[in-house]
Order: C-alpha cells, then sequence, then structure tokens
C-alpha cells in the first residue's frame, strides 16, 4: 500500500487536474453557444445559395456544356479529399471520428485503384495522417490565428481547390467535417463538392427564371462561391462540434477525476486510520508488558 | 400596401437584412443597374461592386457591396453577398481602407481580365462616395 504522503500527492494532483477539465469545459461551454449560433446564422446562406444553383442547373438546357465544376470532367480517376478537424487536442473523439470517416473512404477508393490526394484543414487532422496517407497529402492548412470561423478562410481554401481543379490535378472532391446536432452528438460527414451532387430533393417548381446574363455565365461565376460557402458552412459546423465534443469530453473527465479523488481519500482515510490504530496497539502492549 | 415587397440580405455569418415593406431595390447586376419592384419576373442575376438601394415606407437605406446574387421569386427578393456594408455606418476611414484594398487589387499584374474589371469597378464605386 501507498504511504501517507504519496497518496496525498495523488490527491493533490488529480483534484487539480479537475480544476483544469472543469475550466476547459466551462469555456467549452461558452464557446460552444457562440460557435452553434453562427452555425445557424450561417445555414440560410448556404441553404439559399443551395436552391439558386439548383434552380439553375434545372434551367440548363444543354447539359453537355454545363461547367465542369457542375458536372465533372467526366471521369474519376483521381479524388482530393479535403480533410477538416481542429487545430487543438482534448476534445474527445471529434478528430478521431473525421479521421476514421475519411480513411475508410481512403481505402475504398485505393481499392478501386484510383490516384488519391488529400488536403488537411487543422493540424490534428495533419498529425493523425501523415503516418499512413503522408506521400498523399499535398497541402496542409492551418488557421491556428483566427478564433473564429470565419469567410476569409474559407474562400481561401475554396480558391485553393478550385485552383487545383482548373488546372486538371483531380476530377472529383470530397470534404470531411462532422457535423453538428447537439452536444453529445456529432455526425462526421463526407460531402461531395465537386462535381456537385445535385441528387437532392427536387422540389424546385416548374416556374422558369429570367436570367441575366446567361444561365452558363451565372452559373460559372457562382460555383466557385457556391464551393467557398460549402467549405465555410463546414467549418462553421465543425467549430460547433468540436466545442461541443469538448464538453462533453471535459464533463467526463471532470466527472472521473471526482470519483478518483472520492477513492483516494477513502484509502488515504483507512490508512491513516490502520496507522493510528497500529501505533495504539504497540503503546498498549508495551505498557502491559511492563 | 400593395405595392410592397419582401427583400433578404444573407451573408455567410448572418442574415444581414430582412424588410417587408420595400417598395423599389435598385441593385447593381452585372449588367446595369436594375430597379426591381412588386411582381417583377423571376430572375437571377448577379452583383458586381456598386450600391444597393432600398426604398421603403420606413425610410431609404444604401448598402456598398461587393458581390453577390440576387434572386427574385414570387415577391421575395434574396440578396446573397459576401461584403457588405451599410453607408449610413461607413465613415471616412473606412471607405479609405476599402478603397485601398481595391487599388491594390487593381494594380496587381497577374490577375484575369473579369477580376480586373471587378476591381476597376470597386475603385470607380469608393471614389464616388467621397
Amino acid at each position: 500500500m501507498a504511504s501517507l504522503d504519496d497518496l496525498k500527492k495523488r490527491i493533490a494532483s488529480v483534484k487539480s487536474t479537475q480544476k483544469i477539465t472543469k475550466a476547459m469545459k466551462m469555456v467549452a461551454a461558452a464557446k460552444l453557444r457562440r460557435a452553434q449560433e453562427s452555425a445557424e446564422k450561417g445555414r440560410p446562406y448556404s441553404e439559399k445559395m443551395n436552391n439558386v444553383i439548383l434552380n439553375l442547373s434545372n434551367g440548363i438546357s444543354d447539359k453537355e456544356n454545363a461547367p465542369k465544376l457542375l458536372s465533372g470532367t467526366g471521369q474519376e480517376k483521381t479524388h482530393l479529399c479535403v480533410v477538416m478537424t481542429s487545430d487543438r487536442g482534448l476534445c474527445g473523439g471529434f478528430n478521431s471520428n473525421i479521421i476514421k470517416k475519411a480513411k475508410s473512404y481512403f481505402a475504398k477508393i485505393l481499392d478501386e485503384g484510383k490516384e488519391l490526394k488529400i488536403i488537411t484543414v487543422g493540424s490534428k487532422g495533419n498529425d493523425q495522417l501523415k503516418r499512413v496517407y503522408g506521400d498523399k497529402i499535398i497541402e496542409n492548412i492551418s488557421f491556428k490565428e483566427s478564433k473564429n470561423a470565419n469567410y476569409f478562410d474559407a474562400d481561401k481554401v475554396g480558391k485553393m481547390v478550385i485552383e487545383k481543379f482548373e488546372a486538371g490535378e483531380f476530377d472529383v472532391c470530397t470534404i470531411f467535417y462532422n457535423q453538428f446536432k447537439n452536444v453529445i452528438t456529432q455526425i462526421p460527414q463526407a460531402q461531395q463538392i465537386i462535381p456537385l451532387n445535385n441528387e437532392g430533393e427536387d422540389n424546385s417548381s416548374e416556374e422558369s427564371y429570367e436570367f441575366e446574363p446567361d444561365e452558363d455565365e451565372i452559373l460559372s461565376n457562382l460555383l466557385p462561391k457556391n464551393i467557398s460557402t460549402q467549405i465555410f458552412k463546414a467549418m462553421l459546423e465543425n467549430s460547433a462540434s468540436e466545442q461541443g465534443s469538448r464538453m462533453s469530453a471535459m464533463d467526463n473527465a471532470t466527472r472521473n477525476a471526482g470519483e478518483m479523488v472520492d477513492k483516494l481519500t477513502i484509502e488515504y482515510n483507512r490508512s491513516r486510520q490502520a496507522a493510528i490504530t497500529k501505533e495504539l496497539i504497540e503503546i498498549i502492549s508495551g505498557a502491559e508488558s511492563l | 400596401m400593395s405595392e410592397e415587397f419582401k427583400v433578404e440580405i444573407v451573408n455567410p455569418e448572418k442574415s444581414f437584412l430582412v424588410k417587408d415593406d420595400v417598395s423599389e431595390v435598385v441593385v447593381p447586376a452585372f449588367e446595369g443597374e436594375m430597379g426591381i419592384l412588386k411582381d417583377h419576373i423571376s430572375i437571377i442575376s448577379f452583383l458586381k461592386p456598386g450600391i444597393i438601394k432600398i426604398l421603403s415606407k420606413s425610410g431609404d437605406e444604401n448598402y456598398y457591396v461587393e458581390d453577390g446574387i440576387v434572386e427574385f421569386k414570387n415577391n421575395n427578393l434574396s440578396i446573397l453577398t459576401s461584403t457588405i456594408f451599410n453607408l449610413a455606418d461607413m465613415d471616412k476611414s473606412k471607405q479609405q481602407d476599402l478603397l485601398k484594398q481595391a487599388e491594390e487589387e487593381a494594380n496587381k499584374t497577374d490577375i484575369n481580365d473579369q477580376s480586373k474589371y471587378l476591381a476597376d469597378q470597386k475603385v470607380e464605386v469608393l471614389k464616388t462616395l467621397n
């Protein structure tokens, strides 16, 4: 059994860990509220954008000559995967969930004999992926400096993706992120952004729009913006998910630390009691022997 | 009453403005300024840098935008834009900042014609605000 002094030290150290996790939980809770708010506020934009594009692509008569961002390059040889993770750890299964999802997708692509390219956003994803897929990672971006997800950052990633697409470096682009459902549930998502997946519900009324200038020109202007918008949406969902995940992870950690302190305190008291009893027995038996 | 329609301006961060007593909106569409009144035909167009004028009963408002998409349908006007400023809140220094940015962009040599055109537009519009 550990000595009294050791037990005391352990209790103190667990307690200070508990303090840290508790503080982190509070901070995450405060940040979560803000992140959740901005994720919700950001939704109308991407929804509207999707609607407009849906309407537009339905209006296109000549599918053959549709912009490549919409219809694809006609082949599926090279896949680009944008894996979006956090820059900080201690957030439960947040990062590993995305990585798991991404890895299973990677394996599928490589099995099919296709080429794979990876862009990682956020340093944690890069850390986890570079061991296995190090040679596949072509770009690593991290926004450690910017506190909140902002459109400017998303636009940078979006522009880079489009640049690579136009240079013919890949045919299909998929982004990986965690969709925020609630504090305990975040669903890792794989969303294909190039070519645009249009299988969504066809709720477009048969109403015809007037276009100014023509559909093609609007589409070729809109689609790059849509890429950035989708990435921005993913970033917002991700940051809400990260905080939610961190909050529940830290809540668990705080509770576990509390349990540990209780157990150690009982053990400490017991051995203290045992020491006193032992001393008493020694004194009494010493007195009796006189 | 019957001459009013609803306008909604959204930027990536939030829903920027919602107004449902608007009588006319003038937007800087790509092919020239476009005034939209109630019962306009459904239209989709995109914006170049310029001023959005919103005329309503509760007063007129002017916004500076750098890009965006307008969609008008069933008397609902949606404007999606990534950069928008209310002219009433814009002071001289802010304006100068934007102008400087735009001028830098316009002076770059490695950009294509369209971005060059857009940057020139920005400069032009911002200068007229002075």
